[in-house]
């Protein structure tokens, strides 16, 4: 089901995303940044909520967006290694959220073309939002970047550590190329040149040198994740494995 | 989640739409509550179903926004209170933009202290370029600054005035 896994990849990366970013919730460096934090986690979980029912529908077994969020195991996700690695340091934060919103904004602005009208529906209203939260990763990205001496080393460290990681989100598999074929989506390797241009402007401007690609690449988008993901979800589905069904 | 299989309704005739509307005027958004749900342009469409159910399409503001389902649960109940039988139903397509705000709904919000958006999303390109000067709902001068770009709710940005020195929300062009 080359459709399901599609979708469910988009809908685990963003809410991955967003839980490790409702980390900061309380912990943030200022109120304004825990603002902004929560509000990017909001919008993630409401688009991960419309993929998620739309991957359960595609699937056909009657699982909800809860039961797909709550009741997976971790070799089950399919989101990118890239959105489960741990927040760090605000800076750290910051440049992983700015990879992404690169690469989500690229992705649902190719999806706006999409063959199959629910997914072109979601892409509308979700690349609305990734617009806003680019323009706050990408200010903070310049910020600290062109800031002072020990703001440049966190975050080009950070690149650094986390570059790899990308390499993931522009590699077609199978399931991609199938999507590609019948018109559902772009092929992972098709994003890469406007996210490239894309991330090189801002970079210029943090005055961070972009290391280089490494050939060696993730898969969770197939499942194999790195360990930090069932920690994640040790504590993402805690609640509802203890008390099944938990209602507010 | 969208009930796509829902059976379409009729528009329903002048007078009961009329009146449908003025239930729902006064219908507050649960977070800016000097606002109706009509001045928010969240109330995409009002049906009348053959057995007489009023059907009425909800666009969520932000797909994450809390109030979306707030705001479907006060609208059927106040329906129901005026003697209706009410579902509604998400409307996803198009999506909603700040543009759909009535002018009444601007007039409104400045009178509530907050900045109502500063332009028409005409290109949604133009959503990652620098905002226009914004004007403070307070004394009007537009020597105002970011605070930053996500405020109390999903909807808003943080910004100062540097004339009157008053912090304010900005209702963010979307």
């Amino acid at each position: 089901m080359p459709h399901c896994a599609y979708v469910l990849r988009i809908a685990d990366t963003s809410l991955i995303l967003a839980q490790r970013l409702g980390e900061w919730v309380g912990h943030a460096p200022a109120i304004e940044e825990d603002l902004g934090l929560a509000n990017v986690s909001l919008d993630l979980l409401g688009q991960a909520r419309m993929l998620l029912s739309y991957a359960g529908e595609l699937e056909g077994r009657g699982r909800s967006e809860d039961d797909l969020a709550y009741l997976r195991e971790e070799s089950e996700f399919l989101n990118a290694t890239l959105v489960e690695q741990p927040n760090g340091d605000f800076g750290q934060t910051v440049v992983r959220q700015f990879l992404v919103d690169a690469w989500q904004l690229e992705l649902y602005e190719q999806l706006l073309e999409s063959k199959d009208p629910r997914l072109a529906e979601i892409a509308a209203k979700a690349v609305k939002e990734t617009r806003y939260h680019l323009r706050y990763s990408a200010g903070w990205l310049v910020r600290l970047g062109d800031g002072t001496d020990e703001s440049h080393a966190r975050v080009q460290d950070a690149l650094t550590r986390l570059w790899p990681l990308t390499g993931e989100l522009f590699s077609t598999d199978e399931v991609d190329r199938e999507i590609a074929q019948a018109g559902i989506g772009p092929a992972a390797e098709a994003l890469l040149p406007g996210w490239s241009a894309r991330v090189a402007a801002v970079f210029a401007e943090a005055r961070l040198a972009a290391p280089v690609m490494s050939p060696f690449s993730w898969h969770g988008k197939q499942g194999r994740h790195s360990e930090h993901l069932g920690f994640v979800l040790a504590e993402m589905q805690s609640l509802h494995r203890a008390h099944p069904g938990a209602t507010w | 989640m969208v009930a796509a299989a829902a059976p379409i309704g009729a528009e329903p005739p002048p007078a009961l739409l009329a009146k449908l509307r003025l239930i729902l005027a006064g219908v507050p958004d649960p977070e800016i509550p000097v606002l109706s749900v009509l001045d928010l342009g969240v109330v995409r469409h009002l049906r009348e179903r053959a057995d007489g159910t009023i059907e009425v399409g909800v666009s969520p503001t932000y797909s994450g926004c809390p109030a979306t389902p707030v705001i479907k649960a006060d609208i059927v109940q106040a329906l129901t209170h005026d003697g209706f039988r009410a579902v509604t139903v998400d409307v996803l397509s198009p999506p909603w933009t700040s543009d759909w705000i009535s002018e009444e709904g601007r007039r409104k919000l400045v009178e509530f202290g907050i900045a109502p958006p500063a332009q028409a999303v005409t290109s949604p390109r133009q959503l990652l370029q620098p905002d226009l000067a914004i004007a403070c709902p307070r004394c009007n001068s537009t020597d105002t600054k970011k605070q930053s770009e996500f405020g109390s709710t999903p909807c808003k940005s943080l910004y100062r005035c540097e004339s009157c020195l008053e912090p304010f929300d900005y209702f963010k062009c979307i």
